[in-house]
Order: C-alpha cells, then sequence, then structure tokens
C-alpha cells in the first residue's frame, strides 16, 4: 500500500476532490488535525512542488492541488475555535512571515506559495504587489522575520537588489527568500540580489522557512 | 532606412530559413536573434516612444539586423499589445518589456456577452501592420518576416488574469469553449492581417500549451485542438512556441497541429529533443536568454557550438533564443559572439562536430 502521503499525492495530481477528501478523513479519525498537515498535507504538496521543478508535472497541477488543499484543511478544521494557522502552527516557533510581488503584476506564483505556506501551517502576511519604498515600510512595521518575494519578470527581480539593500539598512534582522521564473533560468541570480535563499518551486518556501526559523539571527 | 544588402554572401536569409525549414542543410544554420525593445536602444528612444511610431520599429529591425546578421525581421512588440485590442491597456517600463495592466474580462460569466475586436479598430495592431509592409519593401523577399500572435489558448492569461484563467479551464468547460472560439476568430484575422502586410511565417505563442503549465492529457483537449483549428486556418507556415516552457512530454504531438517549428527551452536537452524531432518538424531555440546576461563572449560561443553540435545535422533547426525576445539586460558584446560563433560553427557540412 502506498504511503497516505503518497496517496494524498496522486489524487491531487488527478484533480480528484472525492478521493483527497477520503484520505484526509480516514486519517483525522486517527490522528489530531496538526498530524494529519504534517504527515500527509504538507509532504504530498512538497512532493509536488518538487515534480515540477523536475519537468514531471504541470503548474495548473500545482495550483490545483493548492486549491483543493485550502479546502480540506478548511473542513479539517471545522468546529475549531480560532483560524487555521493558529491551531496549526506551534506559537513558540511561529515566525513572522509575509509574502510580495515586487514591482511585477504577475500574482499567480505568490498566490501558489502562500496557499502551500498555509497548508504546511504557517501564519502569513500578503502584501500583494509592493514597490521597494513601500514594502521597506510595511516589513519594519510589521517586524517581519522573513520575506518571501515573488517575481516574474526579470527587471523585477533584479530590483529586488535595491529592496535588499534597504532592508539591511533598516531591518538587519529580516531574511528574504526570493523565487520565480528568472531564477529558475539563472542559477546565481538570488546570490546576486542578495538573498538569503531562493526556492525553484513553491514547496520549498516550506523547506526554507523551515530551516531559516531553525537558524538563530 | 539602412539597405539590407551585402549581409551574406551565397544563400540569402530567405533561401537558408526556407532550407533548414525543409530538413536540408543549407550554407549555415540560420540565426534568429530575436532583439525586439533593442530597436529602442539603437535609436537612442525610450522603449515606450520606440513602439508609439511602426516607422521606428522598422528602422529598430533594419538596424539591429545590420548588427547582428540575424536571419530574419521579427515584427512582435510585446504580448499585450494583442489585449489593448480587447479593451486593456500595457504598462511600460524603462528597463525591460511592457506587461499587460488589469485583466479585461472582470468575471467569467461576462464571457457569454464577449466579441472579439476588430483589427481594423486597434491602433496597437495597425502599427504593426505597418511596420510589417515597410519591412517587407525593405527585404524584397530576401529576408524572412515573421510575425507573432499570442495563441487562443495563451491570450487568455492577460485576458482574465492567470488563477481566473485556470478555473475557467478546469471548471467552466462551455465557457472555455466559448472563450476560445472568440480568441480563434481574432488569432486568425490578425495572423491573416499580418500575412496580408507581408509576414512570411507566423510565430504563434503558446507557452500555455507546453507541459510546464498544463499535463499532456488536458494539452490534447484543449491547446492541442486550439492549435490545430487554427493554423490550419493560417495562410503562412507557423512556428508553435513555448516562450521556454517544457515540451518532452508532448513532442510527438506537435507535427499533427500543423506548425512546421517548434519553439524550445533550456531546461530540456537539444539532443533528446532533435532525436524526436527529427524530419518531422524543425527546431528553433535554445539559448538561455535570461542566462546570457552574465555571459562571456567565450561563454556565448560555447553555448552556439553546444546548441549546433546537439541539433544542426541534418538542417531543420534554426538557432535562437529559447523565449522568443532577448531581455533588455544582455550586453551587445554577447549578441555579437553568438553571431560570430554562429558564422564560424554553425557553416555545413558540421564536419566539427563529428570529430568532436
Ligand atoms: C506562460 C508564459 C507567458 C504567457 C502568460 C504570462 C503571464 N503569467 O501573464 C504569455 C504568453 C501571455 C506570456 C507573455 C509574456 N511573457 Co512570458 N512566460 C510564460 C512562461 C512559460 C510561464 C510563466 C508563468 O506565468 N508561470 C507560472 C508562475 C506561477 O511560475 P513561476 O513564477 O516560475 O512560479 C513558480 C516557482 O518559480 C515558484 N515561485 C514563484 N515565486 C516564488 C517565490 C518564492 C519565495 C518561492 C520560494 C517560490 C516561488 O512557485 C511557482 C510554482 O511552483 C515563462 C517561462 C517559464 N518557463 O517559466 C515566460 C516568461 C515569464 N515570460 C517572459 C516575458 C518577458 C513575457 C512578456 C513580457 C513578453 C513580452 N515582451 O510581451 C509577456 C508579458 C505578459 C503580460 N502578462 O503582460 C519572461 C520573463 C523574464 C524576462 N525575460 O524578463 C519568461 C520567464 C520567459 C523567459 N525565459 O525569459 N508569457
Amino acid at each position: 500500500m502506498p504511503l497516505p502521503s503518497e496517496a494524498l499525492q496522486q489524487s491531487f495530481l488527478a484533480l480528484d476532490r472525492m478521493r483527497a477528501s477520503e484520505l484526509v478523513a480516514v486519517a483525522a479519525t486517527e490522528l489530531p488535525p496538526l498530524q494529519v498537515i504534517e504527515t500527509m498535507v504538507r509532504p504530498a504538496l512538497e512532493a509536488i512542488g518538487q515534480l515540477w521543478e523536475q519537468g514531471d508535472c504541470a503548474l495548473s497541477q500545482v495550483y490545483m492541488s493548492g486549491r483543493i488543499c485550502e479546502e480540506l484543511i478548511d473542513g479539517l478544521l471545522v468546529g475549531s475555535a480560532s483560524d487555521a494557522s493558529r491551531i496549526l502552527t506551534p506559537q513558540v516557533a511561529a515566525p513572522r512571515l509575509a509574502i510580495a510581488v515586487l514591482e511585477d503584476y504577475h500574482l499567480l506564483g505568490r498566490q501558489i506559495v502562500r496557499t502551500v505556506l498555509r497548508a504546511g501551517g504557517y501564519e502569513v502576511l500578503d502584501y500583494g504587489r509592493q514597490d521597494v519604498e513601500e514594502l521597506l515600510d510595511r516589513v519594519c512595521a510589521d517586524r517581519i522575520e522573513i520575506l518571501l518575494v515573488s517575481t516574474l519578470m526579470l527587471p523585477s527581480a533584479l530590483r529586488t537588489r535595491m529592496l535588499i539593500d534597504g532592508l539591511r539598512r533598516v531591518s538587519p534582522q529580516t531574511r528574504v527568500v526570493v523565487g520565480g521564473a528568472p531564477y529558475r533560468f539563472d542559477d546565481q541570480l538570488w546570490q546576486e540580489v542578495g538573498a538569503d535563499a531562493v526556492g525553484l518551486h513553491a514547496g520549498e518556501a516550506l523547506t526554507i522557512v523551515n530551516r531559516l526559523t531553525g537558524e538563530a539571527p | 532606412m539602412s539597405g539590407t544588402q551585402g549581409l551574406q554572401a551565397g544563400l540569402t536569409s530567405m533561401q537558408r530559413v526556407l532550407t533548414a525549414l525543409g530538413h536540408q542543410e543549407p550554407d549555415r544554420v540560420p540565426l534568429f536573434l530575436l532583439a525586439v525593445m533593442q530597436g529602442a536602444r539603437e535609436l537612442g528612444l525610450s522603449i515606450e516612444d520606440y513602439f508609439a511610431r511602426p516607422e521606428q520599429v522598422a528602422e529598430g529591425q533594419l538596424r539591429l539586423r545590420a548588427k547582428y546578421r540575424s536571419d530574419c525581421f521579427y515584427t512582435f512588440y510585446y504580448a499585450s499589445i494583442e489585449t489593448e485590442a480587447w479593451g486593456g491597456g500595457t504598462i511600460f517600463r524603462k528597463d525591460g518589456p511592457p506587461n499587460a495592466a488589469a485583466p479585461v474580462i472582470h468575471e467569467i460569466a461576462d464571457i457569454a456577452r464577449l466579441t472579439p475586436p476588430r483589427i481594423e479598430d486597434s491602433p496597437g495592431l495597425l502599427r504593426v501592420l505597418e511596420t510589417t509592409r515597410l519591412l517587407a519593401q525593405e527585404s524584397r523577399g530576401e529576408v524572412p518576416i515573421v510575425g507573432v500572435v499570442m495563441s487562443p489558448f495563451s491570450l487568455p492569461v492577460m485576458q482574465l488574469g492567470f488563477e481566473r484563467y485556470l478555473i475557467l479551464m478546469h471548471e467552466h468547460r462551455e465557457l472555455f469553449a466559448r472563450l476560445m472560439q472568440l480568441n480563434e476568430a481574432f488569432c486568425v484575422a490578425w495572423a491573416n492581417a499580418q500575412v496580408a502586410a507581408g509576414a512570411n511565417a507566423i510565430c504563434y505563442f503558446d507557452p500555455i500549451s507546453s507541459s510546464s503549465m498544463v499535463p499532456r492529457a488536458l494539452f490534447l483537449e484543449t491547446g492541442f485542438q486550439v492549435a490545430r483549428r487554427t493554423l490550419a486556418r493560417l495562410q503562412a507556415p507557423a512556428a508553435m512556441h513555448f516562450a521556454s516552457g517544457r515540451v518532452l512530454p508532448i513532442v510527438d504531438d506537435l507535427a499533427a497541429t500543423g506548425a512546421a517549428a517548434v519553439g524550445v527551452s533550456s531546461h530540456e536537452d537539444l539532443g533528446t529533443l532533435k532525436a524526436a524531432c527529427r524530419g518531422k518538424i524543425s527546431l528553433l531555440g535554445n539559448l538561455n536568454g535570461i542566462a546570457m546576461r552574465r555571459w562571456t563572449p567565450a561563454q556565448a560561443e560555447a553555448a552556439v557550438k553546444a546548441a549546433i553540435a546537439a541539433a544542426g545535422s541534418g538542417g531543420g533547426f534554426v538557432l535562437s533564443d529559447n523565449h522568443g525576445e532577448i531581455p533588455w539586460q544582455v550586453p551587445d558584446t554577447v549578441l555579437l559572439a553568438i553571431a560570430d560563433a554562429v558564422e564560424r560553427w554553425g557553416r555545413y557540412p558540421l564536419d566539427w562536430c563529428q570529430t568532436a
């Protein structure tokens, strides 16, 4: 028998909502919601991200999996008192996260990453599209520890350098994770813009945030 | 305007390209060096001002070809010039390609009431046609003029926004079918207007059909059918371009769309693609335009050599970048090094490949 997370992954790729929700329902009879997420949902989403990055599944499947997943998690938490991420995230370790699209009009990458993070149990502020100056202000005001920046256009990715230079001055403790198409075609670009990490697919956001949270600032 | 003579001895660009697309070896590998915004730099204009006047874009193409020895003129302005025709806007920036402003279709249900725009009512499209006519006068049939359309299947990302389009495609199949019908009518009219103005081939941009974006099964139900219907109605040969999306899972399906060539990604092995396409459909690609920004001339030469070695033999190959447009930030020295390397390593027969 495949692992429950693999079965869930298959149902996501086939966009089979019914099967996915059955699998989660069965697991939820034995495990608390947090563990269902950690042992099933999250590995399934990470694996799908990885498959996409290797060319073994399509973005439409990545996106639709995220959508199904959001429904499942809402279902899992029906009856719980407060919002999803508060229950899911162990409060002690929870980093202050935000995601933004920098000087770019392409919002889908950010949407997918946000979904994956939420499904992984993180609370994340969504700033939408931002200019450098505005984003600097918000990061400071919200005392963001990890900022995720998505760009699709190359000039927008290059502007991230200016953002990060600014952050080093006004909010030196903030770590910056970058991602989006230009980084997938130039493996040195993330270092050139001064980022702390790059994610080549949405699933990597989880691994990276985990890693950065574990490290001392 | 600067003339087009004296660029190459021997075959004209047109002869070279037609021979290659006929899966024969011409005198050398043809080069489509798809510089677009760079014309603005040549003319000392901002990108926005440059695209505002068709004669400037024609002049830009002439100068770029004289400089980089490309085997075509490329009349592409920017993708959202098509959504302008549907009532949308374009946002310009100084250091890169323009982008589509807010989607023109606000609600999926609005598709029921939508009608396609007429080419003659769209100032942007008329500018492209004028550029095409001017270049046709200059080329006198010796330099292929490549026009561009967004595929009916890829255009909705800009018409609706990507997220809403994915939902339409998966959850509202009837309205999806209706949008395809409207977009196909528009695309055919737009492509054939370019052919009437002098375009010799059409680059059909369809990255949403790529396997990076939809799985093969969905492609066969959607983008494949759309391409087959649309390309059959075009009055010129078409290249199906995936804008650097992957195609290996669908490569054997592509010849059946009617496309003469396919634009392929640096994310896939060119030799493997060649093995699948040899004699059936030509390849266009696959230099990594984004990585070009940091190439040295020696790296550019090595990349050209590798591409020619992988895909040059037997014709059926046009060297190009993998996206269909060179980024603004790529230095001139790199583009010149690419042009030099094609002259040096692209001469048929490719004897050096066998010994290498
Ligand atoms: C499909 C496509 C199109 C379609 C739809 C585009 C759209 N979204 O609006 C069409 C045909 C319309 C098109 C047009 C253009 N395109 Co286009 N297109 C593509 C293609 C194939 C996919 C883009 C896409 O939307 N992907 C979906 C998103 C979600 O993917 P993603 O950003 O990679 O995100 C994933 C990961 O990277 C990660 N991720 C994203 N952000 C983050 C952030 C963090 C923190 C982490 C951890 C992870 C992460 O998660 C996501 C899911 O795994 C790419 C090439 C490619 N192979 O990727 C070119 C590409 C994006 N296009 C490009 C360009 C230039 C254009 C145009 C400007 C061309 C022009 N001159 O008009 C226009 C602009 C269109 C517009 N909207 O105005 C360039 C951009 C780079 C550059 N050269 O500047 C690309 C990269 C091609 C290339 N290789 O150069 N395009």
